[in-house]
This record gives structure tokens, C-alpha cells and sequence, in this order.
């Protein structure tokens, strides 16, 4: 029994998704566009000569190469450590259970910059010295939450009693384990892990924090927005951008169909 | 092996990430609050590690003061708008749209949610710039003295709408909203339709049960989405950076005290704010049962 919706809300939903999307289309128009130094509208004329500009600047490759790096990384750190505290806190209940599943939520509760600064005041009691590592260390840090979100999803419908057939039947830990529990968690973890890869390689308030002199795709596109060098460039940059991260989402959207969807990342 | 003593095996699994966590993270954090409680040294520049609670008391002069609460208004105007938008998306996506539409509606929430964030705020420079789309627009329609008698509104108004509060603003808005929606449309989607004919069946109009069953409900899935509106506001030092005037926000006060004045004491201070605020935040949002929405 559906009421029918009214008019005005229809308008106001249409209005939205118009205000989501129209911005990211605008992107894809100005990497076209001929015009180098102001953020005319309309463009005066289309070309595709900036995509060949792009493609060779070392310095955009460099900075790509990195977050690639990092983001490979910190996803690889995050998948091991957010289903450990995903299988612990969805197959038990003990004291403290609550308490840990703040702490996982912690890093994205909380705004990025107090990671970041508190991740550099750690650094500079300790004197270490900024590094790929310590990017990777904040990086993995926030993606454990998003790993964690998908694992404990899957973990909750994941039924006791097959790991205790699986038990029962004279599979060791580790067998249950690599014939029962993971298959069944797969596509959970490839879809978080994607998330967290996503997350990763489009952090920028933390990594500003812990990059010394490294830089990061984020970090090369936000010195371009304070001090422009090439518009047309960075315009090239943030289609090639949306397009990368379009993929990832849509991978997971495609795993992860029956809808534990997670709304844990925030920047 | 392991089973026969689930302390044992919980502990095992949960050994690494929370020495990872405890470590990493909260170390960190108290390393941070540590700092807090240091004064640098008006004469030599130095931090002197004594406790005082001097540095606190730099918070309170008129200028900090007025960073703080700069930006625990456009929080809460972020925030409130955020909700006021996000909520007609969020029902018809939840409870009216079907196949295709659901589809669209999928997508327009998680391509601005997951697309690179800088991008988001580049895409609104260009949006929003003097020569840009939107003064366009309103000269095509022939409402340019429109955007003007806007601009010119003392303090929220500006040169353009890209070096104004309400530049910022709009981009606050749209680059947390996805997080508004979604916690609002997962709650609105457990409401059992049954309660829904029930209001009716006994008499209640469209209006009443809306505000007597559906928005109760929806309530802590808002509560949900606005943790992360208000604390991704708090903290963010880049939009109003790239989209807004030279007026700081907390996050660029932060950034600012670190780096090129070399006050670590006062900056971890200042992120003490947000913290604290945060930390009520969560407390009475857990008490509402918002975390079972998200």
C-alpha cells in the first residue's frame, strides 16, 4: 500500500541529485576547454591539447606514483587490521566490546586535522623523520573504519553453526578459516578494501600533516589551487581523477548489491 | 584450539589493531593534549614544557575566540542545511524510487561522496568565480543585480561568491551532504511500513504520521549524519581556504599556529576545541541511539 508521492517532494528530491551531480560534470567540460587563464564560462573553443601536456609532466606522474603507492599500502595494512577487530567484535561479546568499536570509529569521527597534527606531534617527540612510512602510517590509521564497516556486516550474517560443523567436522582453525570464513567474507573485504584504496588515494588534510617533502597527487592538485601554475593541467588532473575513483565505486557497488553499504569515510 | 577459550582467541584477534590503534592513534592524541598544557616563550620563541594553562587562556582573547566561534556557526548552518536538503532525497530515494531511478539515485549520492574531494572544491571555485558558471547563469536570466544585492550584504556577502562566506557555505554543503543522506535514508528505510498504515488506519493524515511516526524515526539517522557534517566542519582548513574570505577558521588557525608561527602549544589548544565539542557530540548522539543508524 504506497501513498503516492507528493509533487513538491519529487521537485526537492530531483533538485538534489541535480546539485550532487551537476558540479562533477562541470569538471569534465573545463578539461576541453582552450581558454588558459581564467575560469571563463562558456568555453571559448574545446581542444584536446592539454591531455598530451599532461601526459608529460614528470611531476604529475611522480605524484600519481606515490599515491598509488600509498594507497596500495595502507589498504593492504587496513584489510588485516579491520577484519581482526571486525571478527573479534561481531563473533563475541565481551567487556569492552563497545568501547573498541568507538576507538575503530575514532579516526573518521573525528575532523582530519587532529589526526594529522597529533600523528606530526608523535613524529616530532619521537624524531621521526617524515617518509613514505609515516604517510602510510595516518593513511592506514583511517582506513581500518571503512574495512571494518564491511567486514562486520558480512560477519553478522555469517552463520555460527557452519564454523562449528566446520569444527565439528575436524578442521583445525586455520582450515575453518581458509575454507569457511573467508569465501564466505570475500567480496565484503574487496569491496572495503576498495573503499579504503579510494579513501586513501584521495586523502589530503592528514597527509599534509605527515608528507614533509613528499607529494602526493592530492598535494600537487592543492598546491595548484593556491599558487595556479597551469589551469589546464590541473583541469586534465581532476577529470583524470573523478574517472579513476568512478571505477572503484562502481566495483563495489556491484559486490556489495545486497546492502551493507557503509557511509564510513569522511575526509 | 583456539575456540575452546574465546578470551584467548579474542584477545589473539584483537592484539595487533589494538596495539596498532592504542599506539598509533591514541598515543598520538595524548602526545597532542600533552603539547596543550606547553606555553611557547613570547621571548625566545621557544615552548617551555611546564604545565600551565596559559595556552588555554590565549583561547579566550577576542581574536581566537572569534575563529571559534566563526566556525562552530557555519557548522551548525552547514549542518541544519544539510539536513533540511538531504531529507526530501533521502525519502523518495528510500521509500518511493524503483529500479532505474533507485539506480540513479545510488549513483548521485556516491560519485559526489567518493569522488576526490579536491576536486569537488576546484569544480565550485570554477562554479563560483567572478568570470564563472553561476554569474553566467544570473546574467542569462537576467538577474545579475540579484547576485549583487546578495554580494553586497555585509559580512556574509563579499567581492564574489567565491571569496565570501556564503561561497564557503554552499561548498560545505555540498561536499558533506552525502553523509547527511545516507544515515537519514538507512533510517527511513527501517521504518516498518506497517506502523505507516497504521497511522492512517486509525485516522491519521499524511502530515500527522509524517510528524507523529516517520520523522521520530528518522531522527537518530539525522543525529547520525550531522556527527559528520559538524565534525567534518570543525576540522576542515582547505575549503575555506580555497572558497571564502581571509577570515580563519579553526582548522586554518591550526595549520597556521603549527607551521609558519611555530606555536605547537596553541594549535594542539585549538584542536582541544573540537575535541571536546565532538565528544559531547557523540556522547548525546549515542544516547539518542544514532550509532544504530549508521
Amino acid at each position: 500500500m504506497r501513498s503516492e508521492t507528493p509533487l513538491p517532494l519529487k521537485l526537492f528530491a530531483g533538485a538534489g541529485l541535480a546539485f550532487l551531480l551537476a558540479p562533477l560534470l562541470i569538471i569534465f567540460v573545463y578539461a576541453f576547454t582552450t581558454e588558459e587563464k581564467s575560469f571563463v564560462w562558456p568555453p571559448p573553443g574545446l581542444t584536446l591539447k592539454w591531455f598530451a601536456v599532461t601526459w608529460e609532466r614528470p611531476d604529475v606522474w611522480k605524484a600519481l606514483g606515490l599515491s598509488l603507492q600509498v594507497a596500495t599500502v595502507s589498504t593492504v595494512l587496513a584489510l588485516v587490521l579491520g577484519t581482526l577487530v571486525a571478527a573479534a567484535v561481531s563473533r563475541s561479546r565481551f567487556f569492552g566490546r563497545e568501547t573498541i568499536s568507538l576507538l575503530v570509529i575514532l579516526p573518521i569521527a573525528l575532523p582530519g586535522i587532529i589526526t594529522g597534527i597529533a600523528l606530526r606531534s608523535a613524529f616530532s617527540i619521537l624524531d621521526i623523520p617524515f617518509s613514505f612510512w609515516t604517510i602510510v602510517l595516518g593513511h592506514a590509521t583511517f582506513c581500518i573504519v571503512v574495512v571494518y564497516n564491511n567486514a562486520v556486516a558480512r560477519f553478522r550474517r555469517l552463520s555460527g553453526s557452519l564454523i562449528e560443523a566446520s569444527m565439528d567436522l575436524g578442521a583445525d582453525g586455520f582450515q575453518t578459516f581458509r575454507h569457511i570464513i573467508l569465501p564466505n567474507i570475500a567480496t565484503s573485504l574487496l569491496a572495503g578494501g576498495m573503499l579504503a584504496f579510494a579513501l586513501s588515494f584521495d586523502e589530503v588534510i592528514v597527509t599534509t600533516f605527515t608528507a614533509g617533502q613528499e607529494q602526493t597527487l592530492p598535494l600537487w592538485m592543492l598546491e595548484e589551487l593556491i599558487r595556479p601554475r597551469q589551469r589546464p593541467v590541473t583541469n586534465v588532473v581532476a577529470l583524470v581523477v573523478v574517472v579513476v575513483t568512478f571505477l572503484p565505486i562502481l566495483l563495489a557497488f556491484l559486490l556489495t548489491r545486497d546492502g551493507d553499504e557503509t557511509a564510513g569515510a569522511a575526509k | 584450539m583456539l575456540w575452546r577459550r574465546p578470551g584467548v582467541f579474542v584477545g589473539t584477534l584483537l592484539a595487533l589493531p589494538l596495539a596498532w590503534l592504542g599506539i598509533v592513534y591514541i598515543g598520538s592524541l595524548v602526545a597532542l593534549l600533552v603539547q596543550s598544557f606547553y606555553a611557547l616563550d613570547d621571548f625566545s620563541g621557544v615552548i617551555v614544557e611546564e604545565f600551565t594553562l596559559a595556552t588555554y587562556g590565549a583561547l579566550l582573547r577576542s581574536s581566537n575566540l572569534d575563529i571559534i566561534l566563526r566556525t562552530v556557526g557555519m557548522a551548525v548552518a552547514v549542518t541544519l542545511a544539510s539536513a533540511v536538503i538531504a531529507f526530501p532525497i533521502a525519502y523518495v530515494a528510500a521509500r518511493h524510487a524503483r529500479g532505474r531511478w533507485k539506480a540513479l539515485f545510488y549513483l548521485a549520492v556516491m560519485l559526489p561522496l567518493w569522488s576526490s574531494y579536491l576536486v569537488k572544491v576546484y569544480a565550485w571555485k570554477l562554479i563560483l568565480a567572478k568570470e564563472g558558471i553561476l554569474t553566467w547563469v544570473f546574467a542569462r536570466l537576467q538577474l545579475t543585480p540579484l547576485l549583487e544585492a546578495v554580494l553586497s550584504i555585509p559580512v556574509i556577502g563579499g567581492n564574489s561568491l567565491s571569496v565570501s562566506y556564503i561561497g564557503t557555505f554552499l561548498v560545505f554543503v555540498y561536499v558533506w551532504l552525502p553523509y547527511m543522506i545516507l544515515p537519514t535514508q538507512a533510517a527511513l528505510e527501517r521504518v516498518p511500513a506497517n506502523l505507516l498504515d497504521a497511522s492512517s488506519d486509525l485516522g491519521g493524515r499524511p502530515l500527522q504520521t509524517f510528524r507523529h511516526v516517520t520523522l521520530p524515526l528518522a531522527l537518530p539517522g539525522i543525529v547520525a549524519g550531522s556527527i559528520f557534517t559538524f565534525s567534518l566542519t570543525l576540522g576542515d582548513y582547505i575549503i575555506p581556504q580555497i572558497v571564502g574570505s581571509s577570515r580563519l577558521f579553526i582548522g586554518q588557525a591550526v595549520y597556521v599556529q603549527q607551521g609558519t608561527a611555530g606555536n605547537i602549544p596553541l594549535a594542539a589548544a585549538f584542536t582541544v576545541v573540537p575535541i571536546v565539542i565532538m565528544g559531547l557530540y557523540l556522547w548525546m548522539a549515542k544516547r539518542r541511539g544514532a550509532f544504530d543508524a549508521l
